[in-house]
């Protein structure tokens, strides 16, 4: 495929993909309920072999990707990620491996070091054994998890600790924090979670109340201050979740304009959400990736303006966050051209309130979420497990 | 308080400058993240190699760059940002 000359016509002056998101595979140990995969991963079709992935790789760096990251599903569950690893790092991309934890051992953390990746990320769940396990499905997570954060420190990596923070677990940002800082962290995500794929499905039992986290937002002010105080290059990167945003995010910095995600059967796709939505995506099996990217009708349907609706199109601000995110405004409003009703200037706006009003009752408990599996991903593609919440409403 | 030149800067693990053709310039690479450098700290950071101090950096881009002034301050400058940053140690 790539060996054939083509000349992109690219119609609206796309950018570079710079980063690239090699899902590899949906399978995964793990069963969190606000993973971001799609509801229906599990009728996808098959994976891509190691040889379409290598093409892929090459493709995307000489169109310029320079950030890569290994993800899923859990990219672990893949034999080939050394090698896979070993040839993205030959190409000249920074590798991060995007992991839970679950199946590394200290020989992979070494092989793949040997292979060239440059950064492992590992996901928490909670910061304490109980709330942890209890989220991710599994009793053995957490253990594992931290011999697994030592063991790539011990490595020479840089550590990034990734915590997925939501009404269950947020008021124990504290020990979130000390744990990450014991572990020598040189990044840490507290990000509340957002709000696609399983998380949106259980959003009512997930979204934490304004109380929650502006609490928590403090708290990691203070540490903040702690840290830098003692001179610890620890980050600590705090993402608040739209729910409580009065405008909506510059989402993927555009569509089609840096990211390129690539899906474990070959569909390529703007962002890792993209999926869900009423446009067909090209695949990476029919098309080289110049064509999919500057091109085809998926990777060009919302770039520019001229798609957008009141009160994106006469906006001043429209350049600065694109009118938000396009999943959020089809998942929410039924149509994905509408303003992302996380801005305040949106008629739908009173979803996002709502959904907020809710979060103040909520009883949901942990054991009550609908959990990521092969079986609840099929009910949902039947349409037996639904969403019914006020915000889908 | 004077910036001692005779510290040697390094980057820091997991920190990768790199020469990207897609963008015709010099990148610093980390996890997840990149930052494109403008031509003068694209220069300064090509010396970065963990063996070489602040004053023989500063000596090297002299001679390279005779016409260029107060750079003794640019590289200076650059080192205090990057280090404030965490990109580079200087030790």
């Amino acid at each position: 495929m790539a060996s054939a000359p083509y000349t992109p016509s690219n119609p609206n002056n796309a950018g570079l993909p710079l980063w690239l998101l090699a899902e590899l595979t949906y399978r995964c140990p793990l069963q969190c309920p606000y993973c971001s995969n799609p509801l229906d991963f599990a009728t996808q079709g098959k994976e891509l072999s190691t040889e379409q992935w290598v093409d892929v790789l090459q493709q995307a760096r000489k169109m310029g990707a320079a950030q890569l990251g290994f993800s899923g599903g859990e990219p672990l569950a893949r034999p080939d990620l050394s090698e896979l690893i070993g040839e993205a790092r030959q190409l000249g991309y920074y590798t991060n491996l995007i992991t839970s934890g679950i199946g590394l051992t200290e020989s992979k953390v070494e092989r793949f070091k040997q292979a060239g990746l440059d950064h492992i990320q590992i996901s928490f769940q909670a910061s304490d054994e109980t709330v942890n396990n209890a989220l991710a499905g599994s009793r053995k997570a957490f253990a594992n998890k931290l011999a697994m954060a030592k063991a790539v420190k011990a490595a020479g990596y840089p550590m990034v600790l990734n915590f997925v923070t939501h009404r269950h677990n947020i008021d124990n940002i504290d020990k979130i924090i000390e744990l990450c800082i014991e572990l020598e962290a040189d990044f840490v995500e507290l990000a509340t979670c957002q709000f696609y794929g399983f998380a949106h499905l259980n959003r009512l039992g997930l979204l934490p109340t304004k109380a929650q986290l502006e609490k928590a937002e403090a708290v990691t002010n203070v540490y903040r201050e702690k840290l830098q105080a003692a001179g610890n290059p620890c980050k600590l990167i705090f993402v608040t979740p739209d729910y409580y945003e009065e405008r909506p995010k510059p989402c993927m910095n555009g569509w089609g304009n840096v990211f390129l995600t690539v899906t474990p059967d070959g569909t390529a796709l703007p962002c890792h959400s993209a999926r869900q939505l009423p446009i067909e995506f090209p695949n990476v099996k029919d098309h080289s990736l110049q064509e999919i990217w500057y091109d085809s009708f998926g990777f060009n349907h919302y770039r520019g303006d001229s798609w957008m609706q009141e009160p994106c199109r006469s906006c001043d601000e429209k350049d600065k966050d694109f009118g938000g995110c396009r999943c959020q405004a089809y998942m929410l409003t039924g149509d994905a051209t509408a303003a992302d009703p996380v801005c305040a200037k949106s008629d739908q706006h009173g979803k996002i309130l709502a959904a907020r009003a809710e979060a103040e009752n909520a009883d949901v408990t942990i054991d009550a979420l609908t959990y990521r599996n092969e079986k609840t991903s099929k009910q949902c593609s039947d349409g037996q497990i639904i969403a019914s919440d006020a915000a889908t409403r | 308080m004077s910036f001692d030149r005779s510290l040697v800067p390094q980057w820091r693990p997991g920190y990768r400058f790199q020469y990207e053709p897609a963008q015709e310039g010099y990148v610093l690479l980390y996890p997840e993240g990149m930052i494109k450098l403008n031509d003068s700290a694209a220069e300064i950071s090509q010396c970065i190699d963990g063996q070489m101090a602040v004053n023989q950096i500063i000596e090297k881009l002299a001679v390279k760059f005779p016409q260029a002034q107060g750079i003794d301050d640019d590289i200076e400058q650059f080192m205090l940002v990057a280090q404030e940053q965490h990109w580079i140690t200087l030790g």
